[in-house]
């Protein structure tokens, strides 16, 4: 079987590690430790797996890691590195939008990638935003609330 | 003592932060060096004979370490005791069955387990597992199951595992002297627990020969049954509970656990097994269907007089716990109503569908849809307000639940909390568009808070105090999200008069923390809070005496307060509590206590005529909802949902709103948009893109109201939410598309097209 490797930045460091043709990004990062990339579905419908690569959100479970050669990755765990990554945590746990947690990663992701490029939404808008991240504990309203109140500490 | 310092106090959970940075380690987060891959092989058919297994071609592929069948299962089959009682009720069939022998009864059904060096392998491994069977006809619907000559599912001569009855007064009567009658069959549909993190987990032996089991479980006592299973003693079987990435009730029965442990006994390697959502959807448990078949009666002012209802409700291939979903129902049939004449009659029926067990509400919300829809029908028939119709049937404190004769002793905040979820949604909604129909709709109900009182329930903590002041808590409670592990820190909290973050707990290990019951029946505030509270005060009342020798005062005049022990009426005047913790570890005195809380302990009732007690209590609520239904599509949005319970007493509000909001979106799901659909045996529906649940573009707006009457069992009053908070809401929204387009589903889910049919009769005769 050939052995392919694959370079890439996740979270800012670099990455090398051998990788099969077949095997998907998803994978291929929880095999390397970053289990904080979620795996609910495998078919790329419940946005557990979101990670952000180039400005761009992505369900790592139906995108191979080949695909990511040279590339930059960032999941939940390298949030803390970047100020809006950390009032967005800040928000989820204050306003209570964490319940069994499971949806969090990719959902803050989700979140963080959107506020970035779309920092003064309202509601409607966060819910239209984060509709791929699916949540089966918290009726989505407090992640909702907690993405809006970092939405209007932008404003100020 | 004077205000809580933490309790009522919206606090940030104390798993929060491990959760949003990624760090906590859920089942499938965790490895160990040379750790297996298992993959289980399934039955390609819902009944079929097994004429015969043969492994051989997968044994020999290079990398597979076992190969397991049924014959390798040392206790292949147990019948199930309810509770910690013998068989409870006549005729309960009760098998577990581990793996697939001889005849197999859900499309499914586990026949073989494989164990490799990789996923990959494991997966090929299966592929060359050669199973001959005999596809047998099979039985899909639970009616036809009861009928005499049916396919037998099980290997009784009947399908019928349960039977249940309960009543009063003299219906006969009830309804001759009813002005009106109303009759009608609702059904409901196998949904899906549909947790974002599927069932899984990893077993190894340790360097004792202790089988350890890792694993999402909202019950750690399930080590005995494993520990059965394999013949080992119960001290041989440890499970480690991780927090749950959700539970509802589908990782309430034994999901993976026995086959790890199969597999790690047999290759002596730890064991990986995690379901891929497809396997989750098709082979764990589903919330029972049913057929509830009632016939109400009524005065002409309003007045309920009788009601008799038939429910018939759907096991699935296996009876987990089908009984007691059932008896749940049973008992829930009247509703939070005072009905004179009363007879409900259930059964519990076994099919070669997927077994069905619990599923949050447990048997509550099925028959909540039935009498929700029908009070508004006898609203509208007697043109009395559907408001004001509740208001003067429904059960008050001192009254009576009208099924069991149960008195409630503690509050019933009926029709407060109706009134309540009904004015907060403000005004009406205005649309432009003219093929968007808007209505209003209401619901109320009960869910039991605490298990059936004759399983004479409890549940144990140990908290300690150490020496710096800091706090430790073990306690054998899973969490499966709802908050359950750090409610019990804030109950320490505020008891020890320290903050929440000098708080650790220890939960969910069955080597090392008590055991503190089920993660289940919306249970654990009432039994784990009243007993890390019990365990928390002992240590406070010795602190505080300690304190109060030193300071020469009253006991009685003493609280702790963010770690000083203080005199109420003289606040310079303390001890920091480190000191008082010193002088009581120099007199000997002991700053650790295990305590136990029991439940109501009741005998188990004749199950044909259930009848007094059979729950601790009960918590009431309402749901109000305005829908926009488009006329021309049947497509139904959600504008509004306000949820209104009485809570007792909100330790964290932040918890208990996540509860009703969640919980409400739980419930609008399985009145809009979910089945598991199964056209005989088989499951169309095995991925989220088939199985919809409500994204955040379906969701309202949402307003939470709680009501804290102080009337709960427990701690500081508090009643249980977790349930409750999705056992309402269906038939809310059922009413609501009623009041806007005039079409009574009574079938859920109430899809768009259930509705274009009901609008186009006359287009769809054609």
């Amino acid at each position: 079987m050939e052995e392919h490797r694959v370079e890439l930045t996740v979270n800012g460091e670099r990455i090398s590690s051998a990788t099969k043709p077949e095997e998907s990004l998803l994978k291929f990062l929880r095999r390397n430790d970053f289990t904080e990339v979620k795996c609910g579905c495998e078919k790329g419908e419940c946005g557990t797996c979101t990670v952000i690569i180039n400005k761009k959100t992505v369900k790592s479970c139906i995108m191979l890691a080949l695909q990511t050669n040279g590339k930059e990755i960032w999941t939940a765990k390298g949030l803390e590195k970047q100020e809006l990554g950390r009032r967005l945590q800040e928000s989820f746990v204050n306003t209570g939008a964490i319940q069994c947690g499971f949806c969090t990663p990719g959902m803050i992701i989700t979140a963080k990638n959107y506020l970035d490029q779309n920092p003064l939404p309202d509601k409607e808008e966060i819910k239209k935003a984060i509709s791929g991240n699916l949540c089966r504990c918290t009726g989505y309203k407090k992640i909702v609330d907690a993405i809006y109140a970092v939405a209007v500490e932008n404003q100020k | 003592m004077s205000e809580f310092k933490v309790v009522g106090k919206p606090m940030p959970r104390d798993d929060a932060w491990a959760k949003v940075r990624g760090d906590l380690k859920y089942a499938d987060d965790f490895s160990l060096p040379g750790m297996l891959y298992a993959k289980v092989l399934r039955s390609k058919y819902p009944a079929a004979k097994i004429i015969s297994i043969n492994i051989s071609k997968a044994e020999q592929l290079e990398g597979v370490r076992a190969v397991l069948t049924a014959k390798d299962v040392p206790h292949n089959e147990t019948v199930t005791r309810f509770g910690q009682s013998l068989e409870v009720g006549k005729g309960f069939e009760g098998l577990y069955r581990v793996l697939a022998d001889k005849k197999v009864r859900f499309m499914g059904e586990a026949a073989a387990l494989v164990a490799a060096d990789t996923e990959e392998i494991a997966e090929e491994a299966l592929d060359l597992i050669e199973v001959e069977y005999e596809p047998l006809p099979g039985v899909f619907d639970p009616i036809e199951a009861m009928k005499p000559g049916a396919y037998l599912v099980g290997e009784k001569n009947t399908n019928i595992i349960g039977e249940f009855g309960c009543g009063q007064g003299d219906i006969e009567r009830g309804f001759a002297e009813a002005d009106i009658i109303i009759e009608d069959t609702y059904k409901v549909p196998f949904v899906d627990h549909a947790y974002l993190e599927t069932e899984g987990g990893i077993a190894w032996i340790d360097d004792y020969g202790v089988i350890n089991i890792r694993v999402g479980s909202q019950v750690i006592e399930h080590f005995r049954d494993v520990a059965d299973v394999l013949g080992l003693p119960h001290n041989k079987v440890r499970y480690i509970g991780t927090m749950m990435g959700g539970g509802f009730g589908g990782k309430e029965d034994i999901t993976v656990e026995t086959y790890l442990a199969l597999l790690t006994w047999k290759t002596k390697k730890p064991v990986r097994l995690v379901y891929t959502r497809e396997e989750s959807i098709l082979c764990h448990s589903k919330r029972h269907p049913f057929v509830m078949r009632y016939k109400v009666g009524a005065r002409k002012d309003g007045k309920l007089n009788a009601l008799d209802a038939e429910l018939i409700s759907d096991a699935g291939a296996y009876p987990y716990l089908s009984p007691w979903v059932t008896l749940y129902a049973t008992v829930n049939a009247a509703g939070p109503y005072c009905i004179a004449n009363v007879r409900v009659k259930s059964y519990c029926v076994l099919t070669n569908n997927t077994f069905t067990s619990a599923n949050r509400g447990f048997g509550a919300p099925q028959p909540n849809v039935v009498y929700e829809s029908l009070m508004d029908e006898l609203a509208e028939k007697l043109n009395i307000d559907p408001l004001e119709i509740r208001r003067i049937n429904c059960l008050t404190t001192g009254k009576a639940l009208s099924t069991t004769g149960q008195i409630f002793k503690t509050h019933v905040a009926l029709p407060e909390v109706a009134e309540k979820a009904w004015a907060a949604l403000g005004e009406p909604t205005e649309f432009k568009d003219e093929n968007k129909k808007i209505g209003r709709g209401l619901a109320i109900g009960l869910m039991s808070y605490g298990r059936m009182t004759f399983l004479h329930d409890s549940s144990r903590s140990f908290v300690k105090l150490e020496s710096d002041g800091s706090v430790l808590i073990r306690s054998g409670i899973p969490d499966l999200g709802g908050g359950q592990v750090s409610l019990l820190c804030q109950i320490a909290a505020e008891e020890l008069g320290v903050p929440m973050s000098r708080i650790k707990i220890y939960y969910s290990d069955t080597a090392l923390t008590p055991l503190a019951g089920t993660t289940t029946a919306t249970r654990q505030t009432y039994m784990s809070g009243n007993a890390t509270l019990k365990a928390a005060r002992e240590i406070r009342k010795r602190v505080i005496n300690k304190a109060a020798e030193l300071l020469n005062v009253n006991p009685d005049k003493l609280d702790i307060i963010n770690e000083k022990v203080i005199v109420n009426y003289d606040q310079s005047q303390y001890l920091p509590l480190v000191k008082v913790i010193k002088a009581c570890n120099t007199a000997g005195i002991e700053l650790f206590y295990v305590a136990q809380f029991n439940a109501p302990f009741t005998i188990t009732p004749d199950l044909s005529n259930i009848r007094g007690m059979t729950f601790p209590d009960f918590t009431f609520g309402a749901q109000a909802v305005e829908v926009a239904v488009d006329t021309e599509t049947g497509q139904v949005e959600v504008l509004k949902l306000t949820t209104c319970y009485d809570v007792g007493k909100a330790i964290n509000p932040l918890s208990v709103e996540g509860q009703m909001e969640g919980g409400s979106i739980y419930g609008m799901g399985y009145a809009l948009m979910e089945e598991v659909i199964m056209e005989k045996g088989i499951t169309m529906t095995p991925s989220y893109a088939e199985y919809i649940i409500p994204t955040a573009a379906d969701v309202p707006e949402v307003k939470a109201i709680l009501v804290e009457s102080g009337g709960g069992l427990g701690p500081y009053g508090a009643k249980g939410i977790g349930e409750p908070a999705c056992s309402i809401i269906a038939p809310a929204i059922l009413n609501a598309i009623y009041d806007a387009v005039g079409v009574r589903i009574k079938n859920l889910p109430a899809t768009p097209e259930k509705i274009i049919r009901a609008l186009k009769k006359d287009f769809f005769k054609k």
